[in-house]
């Protein structure tokens, strides 16, 4: 969105004399719109007042005629369960984890690519592949051939220097879904906060520089504060993106050992266990804690978008 | 940067370019890896110390399309072609006119619509799943490939709406009203003003919404059964362990992940933008 144009033309002053002809040419206005947002009410909207509804009831898809309301009894099971509040346990640890690891990666590798040097393109090009394997395959990759404690690449390269030969997935479950995620959000992260540093105001560095300014000193005064927002962003929106990860975990661990998020369980007690009610519930509460991220996310575009168009 | 040209910086700017590069071949050492593993026979692609010079042979990827009597993968990748292009489709066609009203001749409060897109979004996918699941049971939709088809245009709508809107407010305001001027209609000033300001911007929001269909599983998995079956679900078959079958697995990630990284690459550019949904140009 380039600043000189982001903002749309004022809409064409609507004359008030004549009210049926003003009404229609609004709805003509607004017609091109409405497939779009029917569309997006009918298949977004309406399943999750659904959910919302069945959370309420106790239903076992293999009993349908216990069918009956239980009121909040779901979420007192769902929070009493010692599994559930575990996945809820993991669904954060999984989701901080991965996102300030890959935030961190990500801002050194924007940091270094900021800079001009042979070849950057290609190296470019070589960060931004991982996040191009589709997720599945990009976790069987990591399952199969790196964390394999006989043949996998791990143990290969450690066999060279003599290292140990742990096996990766038994020992550390959560740490091996989380290093193939950092693995894939890095480049998002890089990508994102690469955007940032090349928005910054080139003249006020240069400015900083003559007047002595040490490159720590310019990092910390004038990249940092510039850069928060750009850090707000990619960490709110990989937050979004991985609080619902189910491919890693259902590729990798297939929820054993410890590892199955919020996503993982709903999908387990409607898929497997039938359990709707429980399910619905489960999936209630993962809207809430997206709710409250999504929250915040929708502050910091909002507020980067305004000071976009308020630029024009 | 002018203060790269003195030398003490030049030499620390070498210092530096080359650990982008060491980050650069760190980063893509599991997808050469998977690459070498796949023109790998099985017994060199199972051994440790791995094999790196093992004679290079198309065993892994004929296995994997069927020579060794496993389940064909065509059904499962002509159905991903179907659903992600198709819903790509529906996707620009609902979106274009939104992005229009948005932008070009906006409707009143189009801020509060575009964020409405925007909060669609952050719906996590499980919170719709089961009814989802349910509606299709009782009406006979699973394992129908066109329901993941309006899923997937559900799923990439909103990030079509916000960018699509910001590369249609790039189209100068006033090369509009000149046209208007000169009596041109609006199919006309569609087709010869607006499309080729926005069309780039628009192949990357295809682009984008191909690689999100394309690599989606939770939907599919539920879904879907053996008639609908998607390149995703066909790789989950991979999941437990079937002997040497390490070449295989790497042959068919990479087959199954060849389009989206045509797909990306391609949209390179544009790529930040959609998946920060347009908040990052």
């Amino acid at each position: 969105m380039t600043a000189t144009t982001a903002a749309p033309r004022a809409a064409t002053p609507v004359p008030t004399r004549n009210q049926p002809s003003a009404r229609l040419r609004a709805w003509a206005t607004r017609a091109p719109l409405l497939p779009a947002l029917i569309f997006m009410i009918a298949v977004t909207q309406l399943p999750f007042v659904a959910t919302l509804v069945i959370s309420f009831f106790d239903w076992n898809a293999l009993y349908p005629k216990a069918r009956r309301f239980t009121g909040f009894g779901n979420y007192q099971q769902v929070l009493s369960d010692a599994d559930l509040r575990h996945s809820v346990w993991t669904t954060i640890l999984l989701t901080a984890a991965v996102v300030l690891a890959s935030l961190v990666l990500g801002l050194g590798l924007a940091l270094l690519l900021d800079r001009k040097f042979r070849g950057r393109g290609v190296v470019r090009t070589l960060l931004i592949a991982p996040f191009l394997v589709v997720p599945v395959a990009a976790a069987l990759l990591w399952k199969h051939v790196l964390y394999n404690p006989e043949y996998g690449l791990l143990n290969g390269l450690l066999h060279y220097v003599g290292g140990p030969q742990p096996d990766w997935i038994s020992n550390t479950p959560l740490l091996a879904v989380e290093a193939s995620l950092v693995w894939q959000w890095t480049p998002f992260m890089m990508l994102i906060l690469l955007a940032g540093l090349q928005s910054r105001d080139s003249q006020q560095m240069e400015a900083a520089r003559v007047d002595g300014a040490s490159d720590w000193q310019i990092f910390r005064h004038l990249t940092l504060p510039h850069l928060r927002r750009y850090l707000e962003l990619g960490g709110l929106l990989g937050s979004i993106y991985i609080v619902q990860n189910f491919d890693a975990v259902f590729t990798i661990t297939s929820g054993g050992l410890g590892t199955a998020n919020l996503p993982y369980t709903v999908y387990q007690s409607f898929y497997q266990a039938h359990e709707n009610g429980l399910a619905s519930a489960a999936g209630v509460l993962v809207v809430i804690g997206s709710i409250v991220i999504a929250t915040f996310a929708l502050r910091v575009v909002s507020s980067l978008f305004r000071e976009e168009v308020g630029r024009a | 940067m002018s203060a790269t040209t003195a030398t003490p910086v030049r030499r620390k700017g070498f210092g530096l370019g080359l650990l982008a590069w060491l980050a650069g071949i760190v980063f893509f050492l599991p997808i050469a890896w998977m690459t070498l593993t796949s023109f790998h026979s099985e017994s060199d692609a199972a051994t440790n110390p791995p094999s790196f010079a093992a004679p290079l042979t198309l065993d892994g990827y004929r296995d994997f399309f069927g020579s060794g009597g496993g389940a064909s993968p065509w059904p499962s990748l002509i159905n991903s072609t179907v659903a992600s292009l198709t819903s790509t489709l529906l996707v620009l066609v609902l979106a274009l006119p939104a992005a229009y009203a948005l932008s070009i001749r906006p409707v009143k409060k189009w801020t509060d619509v575009l964020f409405f897109f925007l909060s669609t979004k952050m719906l996590p996918v499980v919170a719709g799943l089961l009814p989802i699941y349910l509606f299709a049971k009782n009406t006979g939709m699973l394992d129908n490939i066109w329901l993941l088809v309006i899923l997937y245009t559900s799923m990439n709508l909103p990030i079509a709406v916000w960018m699509m809107q910001s590369f249609l407010a790039e189209v100068p305001v006033a090369v509009i009203e000149a046209a208007r001027v000169d009596g041109a209609k609006l199919p006309t000033i569609l087709a010869r003003v607006v499309a080729p300001i926005a069309l780039p911007g628009i192949a990357a929001t295809a682009l984008i919404c191909f690689i999100f269909s394309w690599n989606e599983l939770l939907f599919a998995r539920v879904l879907s059964g053996v008639v609908a079956e998607t390149a995703p679900v066909f790789l989950t078959g991979f999941i437990t362990s079937q002997g040497l079958f390490l070449a295989k697995v790497c042959a068919a990630s990479l087959v199954i992940s060849l389009p989206v990284l045509a797909a990306g690459f391609a949209a390179q550019d544009k790529l930040v933008q959609g998946l920060s949904l347009g908040a990052v140009k």
